[in-house]
């Protein structure tokens, strides 16, 4: 079934369809997120109208680590079957999950702000990202430095993997070393511990950073498909 | 049988090539390093004595940082590399091997030099073996990720800068296993649990490290 999908003209036939309405469906998602998380929800008891950069900062966090684990998935279907598309995959993913990283970095700086009195303190949570986004970088520099691109897609591939077998042992280490950070609100014993209030505008933001997410690699791998296909001197089977 | 003494014969070597690499250089860097610290926060004995042995693990990890850039290279230049690939052995033998062979070599010094750096630091006699003990376990796990690392920038330009970024993610757990066991002992608390967790990162870094540095070497060798 996948190797349907590894076919780089079949692959740029399929996006041209995929990569409008991921990112259409990011723009709807932000349109009704925004302004219900930002001016519509309310304000918590405890920490008034900062409590919104929640709505920002989670969904960031969240896609951040999924992203590493969408890349070490790409990562494991290259080295295994040599698929060409998979290592393009992994090559879109990383940028994005960076920067979906960084955000979640700067979020949870400001809003660490008004409700610990601090910009950053060493807590678990926060080195346990600080440190993934230490990987996304690592893996962006090891791939920028080798010029091979064959040998680079296989090295940036162990890195991966054995990066992402790394990120939960390093979460769970620095959780158990130091935190401050509340537990997650969601994969906690009793079920979800947050309003419904909140819930919704938070879940909505989940879904368009995670759409966002799709149309912004989507759109770098049609880059790199058509870029290599440009390099060979043919032109894929899709018509601009 | 004869498979022994291959494996004996190559850590030898491995032993002497790490050696005579120059083991004079992360030590002085220990050394150093260790003998600024009480100029630069004063000789005051109660901060030495909590601040000095989690800095001497933080300098013996850079200490080795320091080294992973040439565990390969010598190979690299001379061909070793490519031998090991025509070979009937996994390259995953032969980067075991040279990983154990700079823990030895490399490790293994700066280990012993972290017990007299630890008393100097005023650490507490009781202390002092468990420093040194998670200090060599510590630098056990940073050598089998070490050489991930060097194998990961094998043959790329100025890859130190590089390989340090690529390892500190994995020097991270250690570290902490390390450091708590450490501020365990001071507390005059035991310091088995951390010291339990810590070689598990061991176990982790060797199972890891050599599969992760055989696939990278190989990646170089075939294309």
């Amino acid at each position: 079934m996948v190797s349907n999908f590894a076919n780089p003209a079949r692959f740029l036939a399929l996006t041209r369809w995929a990569l409008p309405i991921a990112a259409g469906l990011a723009v709807l998602l932000f349109a009704i997120g925004l302004p219900w998380a930002l001016l519509f929800a309310p304000a918590d008891y405890l920490q008034g109208e900062s409590v919104r950069i929640m709505f920002v900062h989670v969904p960031a966090a969240s896609w951040a680590l999924s992203g590493y684990m969408a890349l070490a998935g790409a990562s494991f279907v290259h080295l295994i079957w040599q698929h060409a598309l998979a290592d393009v995959a992994a090559r879109a993913i990383a940028p994005v999950g960076a920067v979906y990283a960084g955000l979640c970095l700067a979020t949870g700086s400001l809003w660490g702000k008004p409700t610990w009195g601090t910009w950053w303190v060493w807590d678990g949570r926060l080195t346990s990202m600080l440190i993934l986004f230490l990987s996304y970088l690592g893996y962006l520099a090891l791939r920028a430095a080798i010029e091979d691109e064959k040998r680079a897609a296989r090295l940036g591939a162990i890195l991966a993997l054995v990066g992402a077998v790394n990120v939960p042992i390093v979460h769970f280490s620095v959780e158990w070393w130091n935190t401050l950070h509340q537990p997650s609100s969601f994969l906690r014993a009793g079920g979800v511990a947050i309003d419904p209030s909140l819930l919704w505008p938070l879940l909505i933001m989940g879904l368009g950073y995670g759409a966002l997410f799709a149309a912004l690699c989507l759109a770098q791998m049609r880059a790199h498909v058509l870029e290599q296909a440009g390099k060979r001197g043919y032109a894929p089977g899709d018509s601009p | 049988m004869a498979a022994l003494f291959t494996l004996w014969a190559l850590l030898r070597r491995e032993i002497a090539l790490a050696w005579a690499g120059g083991v004079a250089t992360p030590l002085g860097f220990f050394l150093g390093a260790a003998t600024l610290v009480p100029l630069a926060v004063g000789a005051e004995r109660a901060l030495l004595e909590r601040i000095g042995p989690p800095l001497l693990l933080v300098f013996a990890g850079l200490a080795a940082i320091m080294t992973f850039e040439r565990l390969l290279q010598a190979d690299l230049e001379d061909g070793s590399i490519e031998q090991w690939a025509l070979a009937p052995w996994p390259m995953e033998v032969f980067a075991a091997v040279k990983a154990i062979a700079a823990v030895i070599a490399i490790g293994g010094p700066i280990t012993l030099t972290a017990a007299p750096l630890a008393i100097a630091l005023q650490t507490p006699p009781a202390a002092a073996p468990v420093v040194v003990l998670a200090v060599g376990l510590a630098l056990a796990a940073f050598y089998g990720f070490g050489l991930l690392g060097a194998a990961l920038t094998a043959g790329v330009k100025r890859g130190g800068l590089l390989l340090a970024l690529l390892v500190l993610p994995f020097m991270t757990p250690p570290l902490l296993f390390a450091a708590a066991a450490i501020s365990a002992a001071a507390a005059g608390q035991s310091s088995v649990p951390p010291l339990t967790l810590l070689s598990a990162c061991v176990l982790f870094a060797w199972t890891l490290g050599p599969f992760g540095a055989g696939a990278a070497l190989r990646a170089h060798s075939e294309s």
